[in-house]
C-alpha cells in the first residue's frame, strides 16, 4: 500500500496582531510547526502501515523551513519526504495551492490512499484537501472519524455528518481527511529521529512541475484576492438590565430571538 | 504573472529591508537581496521599503472576463433525505439582499432523491427559480456526481455567485466544484457584500479569528462563498409560494461513482460541555438540586448543555466534567447563560471568551456584570420559568 500524507508548517500560535496603522499583519519572530490536525492523519498512515504494509511519503508546500515538518514526520515513522518550495508559489490561494500540490503529487509517484487533516490552523478553510482529489479525479470523504476496514481495492470509513455517521466505502486509489481524535497521534521518536537525521527531502521546485504556465501558480493563479486584512470588532458591549422579573424575562427573550437562539 | 522585482541599487540598508518582512522571505546572497518560497505577496516590502525598491509588477496580458453574462445569486439547498439544513433559508434571504443590490434573480439548487414535494418549500421564501435534479443516484450525498450535476447547472445558468452552508456536505461540495470550475472559494464567511459591478466582497475570520480579511474573486465566475449556520439571517416565510421549480435532467452515466454508502448509523448525544454552542450555568443561586431541571429544560430548549460552577460540582449535584472554571474546562460556546453564578476569577478565566455571555444574578454588585454582556439583576427563580414558558409558547405557534 502506498500511503501519501499531505502536511503544513503553521505558525506556532494563533496570536497574531494587525498593526493599526498600516493594517498589515506582524508576525515577527513567530515559531512554526506541524499543523497540529495532521499529526492525526500522520497516525492514520502509520496505523494502517502496521496492518498492510506498505510505504508512506509525506508531501509539504511552503518556505525552505518547511522541511523541518517532514522531519518532524520521519521520526514519526514515515519513509519518504517531498517539499514543493519556490518563490513562484507565493500567495497561492486554495485552488493554486491545490493545484500546486497535486502537480506535485502527480510527480511523486502513484498513491493508493492519499491522506489529510481536517484542516489547518492558520487558514482554516478545509478546502485544500477536496480540490486535491479534483485535480486527481479520484473520490474523497472529509469528516473521517474512523477506518472501520481495509479491503484490496477499497477503504470502508466512517464519515461523521453531524446528525448521524456514514459508513462508506470507497474504492482505491481516493482521498481521505480525518477528523481530530481519530487516533491518538503517536509522539515524535528520539532514536527514530537519530536514524533518519540524514534522511534527504525531496525539493521540488517550479522546473520539476509538468505544467510550467507560471500562470497557474502562485498569485498569478489564484482568484481570490485578499483586499484588505483588519482587527475584528471586539465584543465590549456591556448592558445591565433592571426592572420586573416580567420586563427582564421580556428583553432576555427578544434578545435570544435578535441572537436566533430562539 | 504578477511579481516582485528587486532594484538592487535602489535598497540602501539591506537589513532594513530585510527586517519588514513578517514572513521572513527576504535574505540576502552575495550582498543581494532575494525573495525566497516564504513570500506571502503581501507586498509589505513595496509599501514600507526604499521607493522603488521592491517593485509589484502586473502582467498587463491578462484577459478580462465579460462579468455581465454570468446573472445570478444561487444557494446550494442542504439537505439530508430530504429534510432541509435551515442554513438554506439564511442563504436564501442573504442571496435576496444581495440580488437585489444589483437585480439579479435568486436561484436554489436541490440534488437528490424523491425530493419533489421538499423543493416546494424553497418557493415560501422568494426565490426566483428552484432547479431540482432528481435521481435515484442522487440518494444521499457522494461528492463525485453531486459535483457532475453542480457543474451542469452551473455550465447552463451560468450565475455570477454561489452561496453554500458549511455543514459536512457543503464542505466538501464546494471546494470540489471550485477545483472543477476552476474559480475561488472562500470559507466560513461572516458578512458578505455586492459591489456594483457584481463582485462579491467576503469577509472571513483567519488565524483563528484573530484578523478579518476581506476577499475578492475579480476576474472569475461563478463566485463561491461557504457560510456557517446562524451566522445570517433567514427571511420571514410567506403564506403563498412564489417563483417556479425547475426539473433538470443530467444522463445517467455522470452519476456513477467509486462511493458506496453502506449504513447510515445515528449519532449519540455529544456530552461535552466544550463542544455545545449554548451553555446554561448553575451557580451557587441555585437553592435546591431539584431546582436543576429547571435549567436543564431551558438547555434543552437552546440547543445546549447544562453546566456548573465548582461548589455546585463539589456537592455533587452536577457532574465535575460540566464543571466550568481553571479546575474545570475552558468553554467557548456562542452563547453563555450564567445563573446565580457570582463570577470568581477562577470561574470567568474558563468562559471569558464566550461568544454572547448573559448573566443572572440578583446581587447588582456581582463579579459576573463586570465580564457579561448582558446582566439581569433580578431572581432566576422569577427569570427562568417564565423565559421557559414564553419559549415553549413561541415554538407552538410556529409550529
Amino acid at each position: 500500500m502506498n500511503i501519501l500524507v499531505c502536511i503544513k508548517q503553521v505558525p506556532e500560535t494563533n496570536k497574531v496582531e494587525v498593526d493599526q496603522v498600516t493594517g498589515v499583519l506582524k508576525r515577527n519572530g513567530v515559531e512554526s510547526k506541524m499543523n497540529p490536525y495532521d499529526l492525526y492523519a500522520i497516525e492514520t498512515a502509520l496505523r494502517i502501515r502496521e496492518q498492510k504494509g506498505g510505504t508512506i511519503s509525506v508531501i509539504t508546500m511552503g518556505p525552505p523551513q518547511a522541511e523541518s515538518v517532514v522531519k518532524e514526520a520521519f521520526s514519526m515513522g514515515a519513509d519518504k519526504g517531498i517539499l514543493i518550495s519556490d518563490r513562484r508559489f507565493g500567495g497561492a490561494d486554495v485552488l493554486a495551492t491545490s493545484y500546486t500540490i497535486s502537480q506535485g503529487i502527480k510527480e511523486s509517484g502513484s498513491f493508493d490512499l492519499i491522506l489529510c487533516g481536517k484542516q489547518t490552523t492558520d487558514g482554516d478553510t478545509a478546502q485544500v484537501g477536496p480540490e486535491i482529489s479534483e485535480w486527481l479525479n479520484i473520490p474523497s470523504i472529509s469528516n473521517v472519524s474512523r477506518i472501520v476496514e481495509i479491503q484490496d481495492d477499497a477503504i470502508v470509513v466512517e464519515m461523521d455528518m453531524t446528525q448521524d455517521l456514514e459508513l462508506a466505502r470507497v474504492g482505491f486509489p481516493c482521498l481521505l481527511a480525518v477528523d481530530k481524535d481519530i487516533f491518538m497521534p503517536r509522539l515524535p521518536s528520539y532514536v527514530k529521529r537519530q536514524e533518519t537525521k540524514n534522511r534527504e527531502v525531496q525539493v521540488m521546485t517550479f522546473n520539476d512541475l509538468d505544467d510550467k504556465n507560471e500562470k497557474h501558480y502562485g498569485l498569478s493563479g489564484s482568484p481570490t484576492q485578499v483586499q484588505r486584512i483588519f482587527p475584528p470588532s471586539v465584543n465590549s458591549h456591556r448592558e445591565m438590565w433592571n426592572g420586573t422579573g416580567t420586563e427582564l424575562t421580556d428583553k432576555l427573550l427578544n434578545k435570544l430571538r435578535e441572537l436566533k437562539f430562539v | 504573472m504578477a511579481k516582485l522585482v528587486v532594484n538592487q541599487a535602489k535598497i540602501g540598508n539591506i537589513q532594513e529591508l530585510i527586517s519588514i518582512c513578517p514572513f521572513g522571505a527576504l535574505e540576502e546572497k552575495n550582498g543581494e537581496v532575494q525573495i525566497n518560497a516564504a513570500c506571502k505577496m503581501c507586498k509589505l516590502c513595496v509599501k514600507k521599503g526604499p521607493a522603488g525598491a521592491v517593485e509589484y509588477v502586473e502582467d498587463e496580458s491578462e484577459s478580462l472576463i465579460d462579468k455581465s453574462l454570468w446573472k445570478g445569486i444561487t444557494v446550494y439547498v442542504d439537505h439530508i433525505d430530504g429534510a432541509i439544513h435551515p442554513v438554506t433559508y439564511e442563504l436564501i434571504g442573504k442571496a435576496k439582499e444581495l440580488a437585489e443590490k444589483i437585480n439579479h434573480p435568486v436561484y436554489a439548487v436541490m440534488i437528490g432523491n424523491n425530493v419533489a414535494s421538499q423543493c416546494h418549500e424553497l418557493l415560501h421564501y422568494g426565490v426566483d427559480k428552484v432547479f431540482v435534479y432528481d435521481d435515484q443516484k442522487l440518494a444521499r450525498f457522494k461528492i463525485e456526481p453531486y459535483t457532475s450535476v453542480f457543474e451542469d447547472f452551473v455550465n447552463n445558468i451560468k450565475p455570477t455567485a454561489i452561496l453554500v452552508g458549511a455543514t459536512p456536505v457543503g464542505r466538501q461540495l464546494a471546494p470540489r466544484l471550485a477545483a472543477r470550475l476552476k474559480t475561488g472559494l472562500t470559507a466560513d464567511c461572516t458578512k458578505l457584500e455586492i459591489n456594483e459591478n457584481t463582485d462579491l466582497v467576503q469577509i472571513r475570520p483567519a488565524f483563528g479569528g484573530n484578523i478579518m480579511a476581506q476577499i475578492l474573486t475579480p476576474n472569475k465566475r461563478p463566485q463561491m462563498s461557504t457560510v456557517r449556520y446562524k451566522v445570517m439571517d433567514a427571511p420571514e416565510r410567506n403564506e403563498d409560494e412564489s417563483g417556479v421549480i425547475i426539473n433538470c435532467q443530467i444522463s445517467s452515466d455522470k452519476l456513477d461513482c467509486n462511493v458506496d454508502v453502506l449504513d447510515i448509523i445515528p449519532k449519540e448525544k455529544e456530552q461535552f460541555i466544550e463542544a455545545s454552542d449554548v451553555l446554561v450555568v448553575a451557580g451557587r443561586g441555585i437553592k435546591k438540586e431539584e431546582d436543576l431541571t429547571m435549567l436543564q429544560e431551558l438547555a434543552d430548549l437552546l440547543g445546549g448543555q447544562i453546566a456548573c460552577t465548582r461548589p455546585m460540582a463539589e456537592a455533587g449535584w452536577l457532574e465535575v466534567k460540566r464543571q466550568v472554571g481553571l479546575s474545570g474546562r475552558t468553554v467557548r460556546p456562542r452563547l453563555i447563560i450564567t445563573c446565580g453564578v457570582s463570577g470568581s476569577i477562577q470561574f470567568v478565566a474558563g468562559m471569558n471568551n464566550s461568544e454572547q455571555i448573559i448573566a443572572i444574578n440578583n446581587d447588582e454588585n456581582a463579579q459576573i456584570f463586570k465580564t457579561a454582556h448582558y446582566g439581569l439583576v433580578g431572581d432566576l427563580y422569577e427569570i427562568i420559568p417564565a423565559l421557559i414558558e414564553q419559549i415553549k409558547a413561541g415554538r407552538k405557534v410556529v409550529l
